[in-house]
């Protein structure tokens, strides 16, 4: 091929590269302008203070409010973590630190899978094993089902962050005799404990955003809860209702949830990349004093 | 020398046998307890679905379950064909939408941009893939639907009705809420996995790859199309597949997108249906026992498609890291 040939058909294909990327990075920046800007007039006092209540309400121009749905969120998330954190630790301490363990490299695969799992299928398995057993919609059986969403998370990222974890650290630990549970407890997971916690957080935020396996579990109330057997009602099932319902306020609504709901999202994520980011930095810098230091030696 | 051996071979000459304690034992025997957790909800997951669908299989069979396109729950006539057709179209056209914008950021921002658009560009896209299904759900509702109604669907509806008669019965009502918004929508939804995984491959090829394209006289193209994509081949392919498994399994935007019409055939401007937006439309007003473990039918096949989805992709990734070792 002649080369000018080839340096258009560079300059072609960069073109194309460039076009692409702005087709992928445009509809993002739409949703969210189109999400603040709907949802930001509906975003008052009431909407934090007031109950959802019945249609006719909003009809009538009462005030209502989503404050159940909030506080439900944080009800049913903290639970469904407190639940998942032990599981979600204890499988990436083994995938990490055992790797010799025969039940290592199974656990990895299992997570993997459940990773990729479609969260629905998750509502469906706490439908059956929970609400079934418990005689009703409960916010324990959203709970299970949330809890069974972040378990495979947590597990994947405290996995990454201890592999992280400069391998020289379990070699001092080792060095003064520590045994392997103390290497892990108090060398490899204090180091290691911002990313876990991020990881933690990551899975919070995945959980909160999730509608489906909430819808059959915890099933959604007009009305404020705190109790744990009762239907409770979430931000993303609430989203969901008030998207496909008829009623012109409860639009508003739904497009200042969704404002929340990001809000909430953007926020965790980018802690954990602050985080994750520094770690990396840190794991590199320790990488290259060892280097440097090797070859010090060598030369001498 | 260290260098040379991996993690599980050090651990392993670290802490001989003699120096193990109590301490150890016990801690590992937490430690693997918990852990079996994540196993048995796995296996929970298969047999739990398995055995409150089975009213379901022992009435309609396996196969014929699968095959049969009448989903009638006043007759009680349960057939999964076409939530499956659904899924499978809906996920197959955002695949083939999204893979090559996706490749085009991954390429993008490894080679030709300078670091820090890179770095804001992934940082958008994986803002992206953080965004909660529900929240695209209500901007194609109340956006991007209506806009694809007047836009596209309205005007090329009434051509047809004009010009080409035939063609009216394949594309049916024009009502914004259909397989084409919701493949539209799912396309935007995957393309962060595709990306962010399609960069991690392309980011493993050695730099002396590029170096000999490089020296060689290569045009920065040629350079990419040479010696990066062939060597980051499989891990593509694997970014692909898992994509594909997010594709099939997203829930909530296609539920609220996709019109949800459970009779075949499906037309391209009217509504339709796929397994996980049946699941979510009729799983609250399953009162027959036959309807709530047809359902669950629908979900344990979603399941299965995942999981051999899911295998074939870490059966790829696994031959990759093969590959890397020698």
């Amino acid at each position: 091929m002649e080369l000018s040939a080839r340096y258009a058909r560079d300059k072609v294909v960069q073109v194309f590269i460039v076009l692409l990327t702005l087709l992928v990075i445009v509809p993002l920046a739409i949703i969210i302008i189109y999400v603040v800007v709907n949802g930001i007039g509906s975003i008052n006092g009431d909407f934090f203070t007031q109950e959802l209540g019945s249609p006719s309400r909003a009809i009538q121009g009462k005030p209502t409010g989503l404050v159940h749905s909030i506080i439900g969120t944080i009800i049913i998330d903290l639970v469904a973590l407190l639940m998942a954190v032990p599981f979600g630790l204890a499988t990436g301490i083994l995938m990490s630190e055992y790797p010799d363990h025969p039940m290592s490299g199974f656990a990895r695969l299992m997570s993997k899978t459940l990773n990729g799992m479609p969260a629905v299928l998750m509502g469906l398995l706490a439908y059956a094993l929970v609400v079934k057993n418990t005689g009703g919609f409960s916010a324990l059986a959203g709970a299970v089902a949330l809890a069974f969403v972040m378990i495979p998370i947590i597990s994947a990222t405290t996995e990454s962050v201890l592999r992280i974890t400069p391998w020289s650290l379990r070699e001092v630990g080792l060095a003064i005799g520590l045994p392997r549970w103390r290497v892990t407890m108090s060398l490899v997971v204090p180091a290691a404990k911002n990313g876990i916690i991020t990881g933690i957080l990551i899975a919070f935020a995945r959980a909160a955003g999730e509608a489906a396996p909430l819808m059959l579990t915890s099933f959604g109330n007009n009305f404020l809860t705190f109790d744990l057997m009762s239907p409770m009602d979430t931000l993303p099932q609430r989203l969901y209702s008030l998207a496909i319902s008829p009623y012109k306020v409860w639009h508003g609504m739904g497009w200042a949830g969704a404002i929340i709901l990001l809000l909430f999202v953007m926020i965790t994520f980018f802690i954990g990349r602050l985080v994750v980011n520094r770690m990396e930095r840190q794991a590199t810098q320790i990488e290259n004093i060892g280097k440097n230091q090797n070859s010090k030696e060598i030369g001498q | 020398m260290i260098d040379t051996l991996d993690h599980s071979q050090l651990i392993k000459r670290l802490a001989p046998a003699r120096y193990r304690r109590p301490g150890d034992r016990v801690f590992k025997t937490i430690i693997v307890a918990l852990s079996s957790g994540i196993i048995l909800l796995a296996l929970a997951m298969a047999v739990v679905l398995w055995i409150e669908a089975s009213p379901t299989f022992s009435k309609f069979g396996y196969l014929n379950f699968l095959t049969s396109s009448t989903w009638d729950p006043v007759a009680g006539i349960h057939g999964a064909l076409p939530f499956i057709i659904g899924t499978l179209v809906t996920s197959f056209g955002a695949l083939a939408l999204a893979v090559l914008p996706a490749l085009a950021v991954a390429i993008f921002t490894s080679e030709y941009a300078p670091r820090w658009l890179a770095t804001v560009i992934n940082y958008l896209v994986d803002l992206l893939a953080a965004i909660p299904s529900v929240v695209i759900g209500i901007w194609g509702i109340f956006n991007f639907a209506p806009f694809m109604r007047d836009a596209v669907y309205m005007p090329i509806y009434e051509w047809a009705y004009e010009h080409a008669q035939w063609m009216v019965p394949m594309l049916g009502n024009p009502s914004g809420y259909n397989i084409i918004t919701a493949t539209l929508i799912l396309a935007l939804m995957i393309v962060p996995y595709t990306v962010a995984l399609s960069r991690d491959a392309i980011r493993l090829v050695p730099k002396e790859q590029r170096e000999a394209a490089w020296a060689l006289g290569s045009t920065r193209w040629e350079v990419m199309k040479l010696a990066v994509l062939p060597y980051a081949r499989s891990g593509i392919i694997a970014g692909i597949l898992l994509s594909l498994a997010r594709a099939l399994g997203e829930t909530m935007a296609i539920a609220m997108l996709i019109g949800n019409s459970n009779r075949l055939p499906f037309t391209l401007f009217g509504p339709a249906a796929t397994m996980p937006s049946l699941i979510i439309n009729e799983f609250r007003e399953a009162v027959e026992p036959l309807h709530y473990t047809s359902i669950i039918a629908v979900g344990f096949y979603l399941f299965l498609i995942t999981i051999v989805i899911n295998m074939i992709a870490t059966l790829v990734q696994r031959k990759l890291a093969g590959q890397r070792k020698l």
